[in-house]
């Protein structure tokens, strides 16, 4: 097991992708940051808050639960259903900044897609992932990442945040294969 | 001195010794320590049990009508493989055997057979609607002499008509056998009435719908001086009823089925009706009863009521399903698992309870006999040590309803000897009707 | 989990997961999405070999909000109520590739004969066997009862709840008394001894014969219905004497506790064991029962559909 993203990096990348999201969108004012869960939630969560205190503003945030939308459920353990809140405002004509922990093969967005498609109608979906660690299996792409994690197929991400796990942290488990 | 038919070899007697048993014709002709002499077939029959055949009061036949459930020819050979040398063919079929022609129909198809004795039960009522009489005297006076009549199936629930059954049949010395089942406290019940049935949603059948014409017809035999016999008896309660009515002299005798003494309510869990039958099973503490009572005499007879029935008729829901198991191959085997083997009975006991006794009710006179010269030889070889396995598509009844597929089962029966000649041999039919 | 046979075959754990999935699925419903791709594919079949419009409706609802196709295979028209085997009818579904048959049946154990036998591959939900279960019934009114008076808890620990009427005959009553008392709810049964089975010493419930005794200390008083038949069956005199001691009215629901809820599994008798002004006032949830119904539904054809056992918590 090795450390890829110690507390500070990580914060130093949440801040990192907070200015580009505000640069890209020219300000927060369109903005919607939806988490996808769990840890994508509390990712969007910091993030909001690192915008608003740039901007001095509420920014709109909430969650995306895409579990009912994934396309492996008829192989797959069902998995308990989380929370989706989207702001009171909705999504329509907005800008819905997507957060994930990590992006991989991008099942995880399509599904995000069709569960955003059924709520509304955003002006544009963009994405933010803490780790992009290669392997995709669909045409997707993140519009901002904390950091890439070149990994074998084999190796595994763990992701942990404090208010989950008690402390941040990015590690990659397995051989390199 | 020229050579007899046949010796069996070294099997243990109900008594517990050791004996080779010479058959000749239809005849045992010596029971001797060593049989020195000639022999045209010899049966080793070391480390096995010889009892007299079985003989049972209490079988379901469905010849005429029901033939694709069973005939004459396959529950005899069902009987063979199991150990009997006598069946008694119930009256529940279609037609009723409430005429002569009937019961003589049944009897030569016995005699066709010819695996073994089967003695036609007459039905009490026409039509087992308990209503009216049915020809008892001409059934009794008929070729098949029938001495035992029952409405089995159906209770003779009305008090007037059982007095009147009762009474009639002293007549020729007969027995009613009765299905002890109160009709309006049973209407459309399902099993036993109590935990299992409240738990499950199906109807409930109370222990009191048969203790309560046990203890009317207990009271009606003594009244009338007549003979009684309660068919699968199944409640401790009426364990206790039947104790006291023979502890006041009433003549009165009364059977167990095997099932009866090892199944019980909670099989109805799995709602596979194989587990359905009439009366139903009862609960741990009602076996329990049976079990005492057998060894203790309370209970004369273990009686099969072998029931089969086709396939559709149990591939169903529980409550569209017909009541009833086949017995006739598993029967011994379970009365040694349930009797023997926990050290209630003795191998004395089971010959005394599922041949000699049975005989006597039903006035078999050639059956039953004490294994000794002069008696007929009609006998079981039984090996008590071998374990075996049910399988419901190997049985020889015409039926598969079975509760013990799957289950091993100890004590084989090895050998049938009915009227001198091997009905049965290492486990396979033999003998004209096997054909 | 592959059936939904009974509520005795899962624990407090998964039965408080089917409710979780069902909040959350009604929050989903409830906003803009109204149907889900989660079951896009999957082949449901209703087969209603008993009547029950409402059952069946809601099922299908909550199939169809799932994307699953449903076939209707019910009692009316169909060779069930002919007298074709319950085998020939299962057999049928598997050649038909029904991914889940839900099942009605007149039979107590009607649902578990099908899970067991080799005669489809299916998952089997049991819509109300006989007088045995209804277990989806017993899961959309503890779901109604905890979103009402669970003050945000998982389960139902320190609420008690009546059941009254003819326990004797209602699956509604076994599942439910199997399932609140699992969630922590003190269950008080309400019959004449009559319409109480035989054996009921053994459940996890207390028993009155008196409702006005019961009444003010109860949370929920849950109302059973009373079939037409039971009047000849002598199980009570009349419908006049039944609805005099255990018929729910509006005296009666004076007494009831401040926020005490009144249930009914529907179709209710109006007039025998409850009064219309009782049905329709402010502490009858008997509508919102419907509307759960179909969330509630909508959580066990996702747990029985998808994949294996239940996770609990994230990915
Ligand atoms: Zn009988």
């Amino acid at each position: 097991m090795s450390v890829a993203l110690s507390a500070p990096d990580i914060k130093r990348a949440l801040t990192r992708i907070s200015h580009e999201i505000l640069e890209k969108n020219q300000g927060a004012s369109s903005i919607v940051l939806l988490g996808i869960p769990t840890r994508g939630a509390h990712l969007a969560q910091r993030i909001a808050s690192i915008i608003s205190e740039i901007e001095g503003v509420e920014i709109s945030c909430g969650t995306l639960d895409i579990t009912l939308f994934r396309d492996d459920l008829r192989l797959r353990a069902p998995k308990a259903i989380m929370p989706t809140t989207i702001p009171p405002s909705g999504v329509e004509n907005c800008d819905v900044i997507l957060v994930d922990d990590v992006l991989f093969s991008g099942r995880t967005i399509r599904s995000a897609l069709d569960a955003l498609g059924e709520i509304g109608r955003p002006r544009t979906v963009q994405l933010a992932a803490l780790v992009d660690r290669g392997h995709r299996e669909l045409p997707i792409k993140a519009d901002f990442v904390g950091k890439n994690l070149p990994t074998s197929k084999s190796q595994s991400v763990r992701v942990l945040l404090s208010e989950i796990d008690g402390r941040d942290e990015v590690s990659i488990e397995g051989e390199a294969g | 001195m020229s050579a007899i038919d046949l010796v069996i070899k070294g099997a243990q007697l109900p008594d517990g010794s050791t004996a080779d048993i010479c058959i000749d014709g239809e005849y045992i002709v010596d029971v001797s320590s060593t049989y020195k002499g000639q022999a045209h077939t010899s049966i080793d029959g070391k480390g096995c049990v010889i009892l007299p055949g079985l003989v049972d009061l209490h079988t379901h036949l469905r010849e005429p009508g029901r033939e694709d459930a069973e005939t004459v020819l396959t529950g005899s050979r069902a009987g063979a493989k199991g150990g009997f040398t006598a069946l008694s063919a119930m009256a529940n079929t279609s037609p009723v055997a409430d005429t002569a022609g009937v019961v003589e129909q049944v009897y030569r198809l016995g005699q066709e057979a010819g695996l073994l004795d089967v003695f036609p039960i007459g039905a009490v009522t026409q039509g087992l609607k308990g209503v009216t009489l049915s020809e008892i005297g001409a059934m009794a006076d008929s070729v098949a002499r029938v001495r035992v009549f029952s409405d089995d199936g159906n209770c003779v629930s009305d008090p007037l008509v059982m007095r009147r059954a009762l009474e009639y049949i002293k007549k020729f010395g007969g027995v009613i056998a009765q299905h002890a089942q109160d009709p309006r406290m049973t209407v459309g019940s399902q099993m036993n009435e109590g935990e299992i049935s409240a738990r499950l949603g199906l109807k409930g059948w109370p222990a009191v719908a048969e203790e309560a014409i046990i203890a009317r017809d207990v009271l009606l035999a003594d009244h009338v001086q007549s003979r009684l016999h309660i068919c699968h008896l199944t409640t401790a309660g009426g364990v206790e009823i039947i104790r006291w009515a023979k502890a006041r002299g009433i003549n009165v005798t009364a059977e167990v089925t095997p099932h009866h003494l090892l199944l019980t309510d909670d099989l109805a869990s799995s709602y596979d009706p194989v587990y359905k039958v009439n009366p139903p099973l009862r609960t741990e503490s009602d076996v329990h009863a049976l079990r005492q009572a057998l060894a203790d005499g309370t209970i004369d007879i273990v009686a099969t009521d072998h029931a089969p029935h086709p396939l559709e008729a149990k591939e169903c829901e529980w409550q569209e399903a017909a009541f009833g198991m086949v017995g006739l191959e598993t029967a011994l085997s379970i009365v040694q698992m349930t009797m023997v083997d926990s050290g209630l009975m003795s191998w004395q006991q089971v010959a005394d309870r599922m041949s000699h006794t049975p005989a006597l009710i039903g006035g078999y006179e050639n059956q039953g006999q004490r294994i000794a010269k002069g008696s007929y030889a009609n006998l079981v070889v039984i090996n008590p040590t071998k374990l075996w396995r049910v399988d419901r598509d190997l049985l020889l009844s015409n039926s598969s309803n079975t509760p013990y597929h799957g289950r091993e089962l100890p004590g084989f029966v090895e050998h049938t000897i009915f009227r001198g000649k091997p009905t049965l041999l290492s486990g396979v039919i033999s003998g004209e009707g096997g054909k | 989990m592959r059936h939904l046979l009974s509520i005795a075959d899962f624990s407090k754990a998964e039965a408080i997961s089917i409710l979780d999935t069902a909040n959350e699925l009604a929050r989903v419903s409830d906003g803009a999405v109204k149907k889900l791709p989660t079951l896009r594919g999957r082949t449901i079949v209703n087969l209603f070999a008993e009547d029950s419009t409402r059952t069946r409706i809601s099922f299908e609802a909550a199939a169809k909000r799932l994307s699953a196709d449903v076939i209707n295979f019910s009692a009316k028209g169909s060779s069930v109520s002919k007298g074709e085997s319950l085998k020939d009818t299962a057999m049928t579904l598997q050649a038909m590739g029904a991914d889940a048959v839900v099942i009605r049946h007149f039979a107590s154990g009607a649902a578990q004969r099908l899970a067991d036998s080799q005669w489809m591959s299916g998952s089997v939900v049991n819509a109300g066997d006989g007088t045995h279960e209804h277990p989806s019934q017993a899961l959309l009114d503890a779901f109604t009862i905890r979103k009402h008076l669970g003050l945000g808890k998982s389960d139902l620990e320190g609420l008690s709840v009546a059941i009254v009427g003819d326990v004797l005959h209602s699956r509604v009553a076994r599942s439910n008394i199997l399932l609140l008392s699992k969630l922590g709810a003190k269950v008080v049964l309400v019959a004449p001894p009559t319409l109480l089975p035989v054996g009921v010493e053994s459940w996890p419930v207390s028993i009155s014969y008196d409702l006005d005794s019961v009444i003010p200390f109860v949370d929920v008083v849950m109302m059973l219905r009373v079939q037409q038949e039971r009047m000849t069956e002598m199980y009570f005199p009349n419908a006049r004497e039944y609805s005099r001691y255990f018929g729910l009215n509006s005296d009666r629901m004076k007494s009831m506790k401040p926020g005490a809820i009144v249930m009914h599994p529907g179709p209710m008798n109006r007039g025998l064991e409850i009064s219309a002004e009782v049905a329709d006032s402010s502490r009858s949830v008997i509508t919102e029962q419907v509307t759960n119904g179909v969330s509630v539904r909508m959580a066990i054809l996702y747990v029985l559909l998808t994949g294996g056992a239940l996770e609990a918590g994230g990915n």
